[in-house]
């Protein structure tokens, strides 16, 4: 059994390192990796520039690109909200 | 990169916090606090690995040597795959930062905040976790307990179940009876039963000529029920029997030894009979006074903590996660969701209210694949459906729209799992 971790170091994870405030992922973030991850059909979206993650959500949106589920949920987020996820992903490092 | 509005908080503010969140522990004092979560399948290993992911010190207990997906087993029952597709040990999870416990969790006592396992030892925790999947109810349907479940079996945990039910369908005459019972609402996998039943009769019609699929469902209306019924007029006309709620398809005895199924208007013979009864939380989370009289547990929408006990949260199946169905997909969401909610508590920060997709595909023949998708947020103290967004495939889609589908589906089966289990 590993022992457990010295209470700075926890403190350091949670106020600046991942799942801290700061790295927080924007509302509905964490469900989009449930398929776009690493080695998926789908693609991955960590490190893809925003305006080109916005484009693709406005455009699958209107319904202008064609999709298979896309569509469908794309209609769930505004664009203030894709706006978000996109900053979001584009600033991660790609994997 | 949005920065925190506030300045960052001392280390004697952050621990305050904490323990003002736990109900103000008396003995708190350095220790970081302590999460402990119970069960390591698509919620549980989830939420472990995310709040690995934010330092938090985490320890998971699973009670099975191994996890075997429920997620295309319906495939595995029709001889189309093997359960090793299935199969994923632990020994990743163990690597994943945590502390991965292999033991039942058999008692939680919420007032002194403590999970006791199996093997007679105690695991304190600050804020537990808990995604125990279901139980099948053997106390349902008069002659349906656990051991009238190896001559019809339910199949509806992965696993042995499974290849009885692909060994009984493999074994059985042409021109037999297939039976399968559908449960009332709600259940694990809403569109499990319609994806076995369609595999199943795809699997007749290619395997044991004339033999038909009796569908009896306890409701009258299902998951992606157009797209079933147009597949089935389609692709399986002359082998599916459906008979809904309303037409007497509700199951109200079985006789295993005569392998008889009967209805409040029927008796049918069987040759196979795949009976999926209702289900109910996992039995530690009624244990742990978490499930209302339905048997779930009723949670809060943004940190899935529970309504009855606070200090533990639900996700999975076992939750009642309002429109949000209980899928594989639903427990992933949930368990990222919930993991950065216990995060935020811990720090004594306030979780984001949040917003969740859940997808699930479903074969209708090999190759040929439909989806019902949704995105849920919390409205009313439930998670509710975003309204304009999800829906199913549309009726219409073309042969190579279905084979994408289908493929989709596939690869996100490839990558969830090596997700949470690789
Ligand atoms: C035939 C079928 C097909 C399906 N297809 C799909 C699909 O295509 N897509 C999809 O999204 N979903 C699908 N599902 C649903 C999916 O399998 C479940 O929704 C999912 O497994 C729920 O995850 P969970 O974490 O709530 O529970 P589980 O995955 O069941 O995990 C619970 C874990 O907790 C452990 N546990 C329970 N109690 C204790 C205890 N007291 N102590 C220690 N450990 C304990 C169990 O051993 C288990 O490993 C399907 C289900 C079926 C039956
Ligand atoms: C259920 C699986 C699923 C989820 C969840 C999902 N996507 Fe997608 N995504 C797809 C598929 C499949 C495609 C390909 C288009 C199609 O068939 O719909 C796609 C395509 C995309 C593309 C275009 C990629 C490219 O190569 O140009 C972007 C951008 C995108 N998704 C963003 C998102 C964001 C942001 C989220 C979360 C809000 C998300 N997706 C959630 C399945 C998913």
């Amino acid at each position: 059994m590993r022992t457990p971790l010295p209470g700075l170091a926890l403190l350091a994870a949670l106020t600046t390192g991942a799942g801290g405030a700061e790295m927080r992922p924007p509302p509905g973030a964490s469900s989009c990796t449930g398929c776009h991850a690493e080695g998926s059909a789908m693609g991955v979206l960590a490190g893809r520039p925003e305006a080109e993650i916005v484009g693709a959500l406005d455009a699958f949106r209107g319904g202008t690109r064609p999709a298979t589920i896309m569509n469908r949920i794309a209609k769930g987020f505004d664009a203030q909200e894709s706006q978000a996820i996109a900053a979001w992903f584009a600033a991660q490092a790609p994997r | 990169m949005r920065r925190a509005a506030s300045p960052e908080p001392t280390r004697r503010a952050v621990i305050g916090a904490a323990a003002a969140s736990v109900l103000a522990r008396p003995a708190l004092g350095g220790t970081p606090p302590r999460v402990v979560v119970i069960g390591a399948g698509f919620g549980g290993a989830t939420a472990a690995r995310g709040l690995a992911a934010g330092g938090v010190d985490v320890t998971l207990v699973e009670a099975s040597e191994r996890y075997i997906a429920c997620t295309g087993s319906n495939a595995v029952v029709v001889g189309l795959r093997g359960i090793d597709a299935q199969t994923f040990g632990y020994d990743a999870l163990g690597r994943a930062g945590l502390r991965f416990v292999r033991a039942t969790a058999t008692g939680i006592d919420a007032t002194a905040r403590r999970v006791s396992l199996g093997d007679g030892t105690a695991l304190p925790y600050d804020r537990l976790i808990l995604s125990p999947g279901i139980d099948l109810r053997f106390d349902a349907i008069p002659g349906y307990d656990a051991k009238a479940a190896e001559a019809m079996p339910h199949a509806w945990k992965a696993g042995e179940q499974t290849l009885r039910l692909a060994r009984q369908l493999d074994a059985m005459p042409e021109g037999g009876t297939v039976v399968l019972s559908a449960p009332a609402n709600p259940y694990r996998c809403p569109p499990g039963p319609y994806e076995r039943a369609s595999l199943i009769a795809h699997f007749l019609k290619t395997r044991k000529p004339r033999a038909k699929l009796v569908l009896l469902d306890a409701k009258d209306t299902f998951s992606k029920q157009k797209l079933f019924e147009a597949a089935w007029a389609r692709l399986y006309p002359d082998v599916i029997e459906y008979v809904p709620l309303a037409a007497g398809g509700a199951v109200t005895e079985v006789d295993p030894a005569g392998m008889v199924v009967r209805t409040d208007f029927a008796e049918y013979k069987a040759d196979v009979a795949c009976i999926i009864p209702p289900q109910r939380a996992g039995r530690i989370a009624a244990q742990a006074g978490c499930a209302d009289r339905s048997g779930w547990c009723p949670i809060d929408p943004v940190t899935f903590e529970s309504r009855l006990v606070p200090g533990i949260h639900v996700i999975g199946d076992a939750a009642i996660a309002g429109a949000m169905p209980k899928s594989a997909f639903s427990a992933n969401s949930q368990g990222k969701v919930c993991a950065q909610a216990v995060i935020d508590l811990l720090a004594g920060r306030e979780p984001e209210s949040p917003k969740l997709i859940n997808t699930c595909w479903s074969l209708v023949a090999p190759g040929h694949g439909i989806s019902i998708a949704g995105v849920f947020h919390p409205a009313d103290g439930l998670l509710a459906d975003v309204p304009g967004a999800g829906g199913i495939s549309p009726l219409d889609a073309p042969e190579d729209v279905q084979a994408r589908e289908a493929a989709y589906g596939e690869s996100w089966y490839q990558t969830i799992t090596r997700d949470v289990f690789g």
